[in-house]
């Protein structure tokens, strides 16, 4: 296998190849930036060019867009609060305070390194291990799926900080919003008001820019930050990069157990980044010594997210290279560009084409690389555009949000969902509501009703919907999690009861030093 | 890019409300609709049609997904459109035929749709594991008489081509089998890899492309599949079932026969290049050459034919 890896480098490295790499990962990064240009557009328009193209180069290139993609989509969700794909969302909870710290390359750097890593841990994974790992991705059924989506659902309790009620109830209207439309599993048309343009569904990236992105303009425009986007100003330093890389070294456990959880989610086919950022920012608040710091602003944060969203990219290749399987929208367009090159997935993509595959899969390594290369130097070009006073920089967003919500479907509708969703979304964060559950809703409504829908059909044929749901190993694992997670709060406040009592043991209460010190 | 496209293509739609349809037709670019996301089939058939396209009609043709509603909104877009030929539109069978059916307004009729040629037709199989019990049909049909609504099937979709396909079967073959749909063919075909249903309705290409690990037990094809050669048809084992996802294009309700007579010569050059051809074949689709007559009268034979059984199995 070593000498496949090492000739598949050596590919990366010819120049032609290496030139359409940095192409292709600078063609990534902005598509992945532009909210309603995704990775799939931007790969799905590439595939005719790569037809004239070698195969490794061809895939040299749909490598590093993939990639770039991956890294690209934080950089508005920091400056602007707008997650470039849905799988940045956790992104912005971290990176947009940041910003309005004033650290917005902080974020930058952050994301950049993160994603890097969590590409490199989930491409050793996808070289060394795909062909067993794919086996197991195979397990993952409807009930797996099912209980996989609740367990997403018990994040609500982290995010709605404050009211578990308010977070709760926004989980549920995202549930409904989700179900508007055609239903993909029984065909029914649902919520659509008699309007068949409605049939389409609400498209996620649409909710995304109208709940996160403009309020954000509403409250800058209507509020004190009218002269300026951010409170604070950023002054890039090379400094930061510095500081940055050694601050996210020092936490090797936040990183690898971020890029594992995007490997994982990754690779079980359908689950998709957009869940891996989420689960994963869970996790580090909940390990974390400090949690509290989170949601105020913290590279930590951003690093959970992107090392999780970039580690699902090589993650979702692992049941497409080696059964066919395309684990995540993009990966379904590497199939079709695998196809027209004549390469089937399949134990033969890792032996008669395994240079071509190698090259594939190198290239995602040293796109990786060139990632943080590009986000650590960009970062003094990018966090400046933060600086821009508001009169020029609002109109702009605005702008570019109404062409991202048309470009993501060519429909009209979509931009006035998106400033109905604005406005709500503006009126919200007033009341106190984050849009996050919402929005959580909106993913994981479809993904917890297929799991339902196909579990329940499939338990009755085999007698018993209960037993079918439950008695797996991995329902069980799974199950045991969702417990856990719920049962946490109650287990941290009792922990943190518990200290509090320390404290008071060792220095005795506040009455009694009142005394003392009187 | 496609902001590119989206400007040009506005642009293009304003001009074209002062010009009449013209007599050169065509003289300005044409505007191809994908009723669904990037990347999938049609989307790639698109994609290996453009430039031969553009070469055979002289103009610029640009690709423009509107995806939505398993290609309802789509087909509801392409039916409003101007009917000068300069906005064409990917069309689907099944698809366009069950969906006013099944949902009651799908937002168009069928017969709006004018269909301009078929080029790709994707016949539909069913297949279990290599390791399963049922060695053949027969064995399938024994087992479901003996245990009503134990057998599992897995598909894309429900009111799909898989699924009309499940329900012909059943009653033709007097037997009650469970559906259980996926959104999407990748999706069902990994729950079925996985051993989480028993038999899958599968498209050909993905059936091709697992043919190492599976068991076609039929094909709703007339003629053998000819990449897998050996997997009988429902036809010679009795059962009159035909089931096929076929690709098309088409335009407005009302667009001039002159102008369809200039795409469909376009089209159907394009679907009779033997390298096209070889192309589709080694994927794992049957290449076909359907006119514009040809496929209306084809679409009109499917509606007589699923009428009936979305109306006796639609509760």
């Amino acid at each position: 296998m070593f000498d496949f890896a090492l000739t598949g480098l050596y590919q990366v490295f010819i120049p032609g190849n290496f030139l359409v790499l940095c192409i292709g990962v600078f063609m990534g990064i902005t598509f992945g930036a532009l909210p309603g240009l995704t990775a799939t557009m931007g790969l799905a328009l590439l595939v005719p060019f790569t037809f004239t193209m070698s195969p490794s180069a061809g895939l040299i290139m749909l490598a590093g867009i993939y990639v770039g993609a991956m890294y690209g989509d934080a950089i508005p969700a920091i400056l602007i609060n707008t997650p470039g794909t849905p799988a940045a969302i956790a992104t912005t909870f971290d990176g947009f305070p940041l910003a309005q710290k004033g650290m917005a390359q902080h974020g930058l750097v952050a994301a950049a390194v993160a994603s890097s890593f969590g590409s490199l841990v989930a491409n050793v994974v996808l070289a060394a291990a795909a062909p067993p790992l794919a086996e197991i991705s195979l397990k993952f059924g409807p009930p797996e799926y099912f209980w996989l989506g609740i367990f997403g659902l018990t994040i609500i309790s982290t995010l709605s900080s404050g009211s578990l009620i308010k977070g709760f109830l926004a989980g549920c209207i995202g549930m409904i919003l989700s179900a508007v439309g055609m239903a993909e599993l029984g065909g029914d048309i649902r919520l659509t008001f008699g309007f068949t343009e409605l049939q389409g569904g609400i498209e996620l990236i649409v909710a995304l820019i109208g709940f996160f992105c403009l309020p954000e303009i509403l409250s800058s425009v209507i509020g004190q930050r009218r002269a300026a986007y951010a409170e604070k100003m950023t002054k890039p330093s090379l400094d930061v990069i510095w500081q940055v890389i050694t601050a996210l070294f020092r936490r090797p456990t936040l990183m690898f157990r971020s890029a594992t959880i995007g490997t994982i989610i990754g690779f079980a086919p359908g689950a998709g980044g957009n869940i891996a950022s989420m689960v994963s920012y869970n996790e580090a608040i909940r390990w974390d010594k400090h949690p509290e710091e989170y949601g105020k602003g913290t590279i930590k944060g951003v690093a959970a997210s992107e090392a999780a969203n970039s580690a699902m990219a090589p993650g979702s290749l692992i049941p497409l290279l080696t059964l066919g399987i395309p684990g995540s929208p993009p990966a379904a367009v590497i199939l079709g560009a695998l196809m027209l090159h004549g390469m089937r997935p399949g134990a033969e993509l890792f032996t008669d084409y395994a240079d071509i595959t190698f090259a594939f899969i190198m290239g995602l390594l040293v796109a990786a690389f060139l990632v943080t290369i590009i986000g650590s130097f960009g970062s003094f070009v990018f966090s400046r555009i933060i600086n821009i006073p508001s009169r020029y920089l609002a109109p702009a967003i605005v702008f570019m949000t109404v062409l991202g919500s048309y470009a993501i479907r060519n429909n009209m509708l979509d931009v006035w969902i998106m400033f109905i969703f604005g406005i709500i979304g503006y009126v919200s964060n007033k009341l106190k509501f984050h849009p996050a559950p919402i929005v959580l809703g909106l993913i994981l409504g479809p993904f917890v009703e297929e799991g339902l829908v196909q579990s329940i059909l499939a338990g009755k044929a085999a007698g018993g919907t209960f037993q079918y749901m439950v008695y797996r190993p991995i329902s069980g694992v799974l199950i045991f999690l969702c417990i856990m997670s719920l049962l946490w709060p109650l287990f941290a406040a009792w922990r943190s009861k518990q200290k509090e009592a320390k404290v008071t043991e060792l220095t005795g209460s506040k009455a009694e030093r009142d005394v003392r010190d009187a | 890019m496609k902001k590119l496209a989206t400007i040009v293509f506005v642009v293009l739609c304003v001009c074209t409300l002062a010009i009449p349809a013209l007599a050169g037709y065509p003289e300005k670019p044409i505007t191809y609709q994908i009723p669904f996301g990037p990347g999938g089939q049609s989307d790639l058939e698109a994609r290996r049609q453009q430039p031969l396209l553009e070469k055979a009609l002289g103009v610029k043709v640009i690709v423009q997904y509107k995806p939505g509603g398993g290609g309802s909104i789509g087909w509801a877009n392409l039916i409003s459109q101007k009917p000068d030929g300069y906005f064409i539109s990917g069309i689907n069978i099944p698809h366009i035929v069950l969906q006013p059916l099944a949902r009651g307004n799908a937002g168009y009729e069928t017969d709006q749709l004018k269909p301009i040629a078929l080029f790709q037709a994707t016949p539909i199989g069913l297949a279990v594991l290599k390791d399963s019990p049922f060695k053949n049909l027969k064995d399938l049909v024994t087992y479901a008489k003996e245990n009503p609504d134990a057998i599992v099937c897995g598909g894309s979709g429900t009111w799909s081509g898989h699924h009309i396909a499940h329900l012909q079967f059943s009653k033709a073959a007097g037997i009650k089998m469970t559906y259980i749909p996926s959104k999407g063919a990748a999706k069902s075909v990994a729950a079925f890899l996985g051993g989480h249903v028993m038999a899958l309705w599968g498209n050909s290409n993905d059936l091709v492309q697992h043919a190492d690990k599976i068991r076609v037990l039929a094909f709703g094809t007339r003629e053998p599949f000819p990449n897998m050669p050996d997997a009988p048809t429902f036809e010679s084992l009795g059962y009159k079932i035909y089931a096929s996802i076929d690709r098309g294009a088409g335009a407005p309700p009302e667009t001039p026969d002159e102008v369809i007579q200039v795409l469909e010569k376009a089209f159907l050059g394009i679907a009779n290049d033997p390298k096209v051809k070889e192309q589709m074949k080694k994927d794992g689709f049957v290449p076909i050459a359907m006119g514009a007559a040809e496929s209306k009268a084809y679409i009109a034979e499917k509606v007589v034919e699923w009428a009936p059984v979305v109306k006796e199995f639609k509760k």
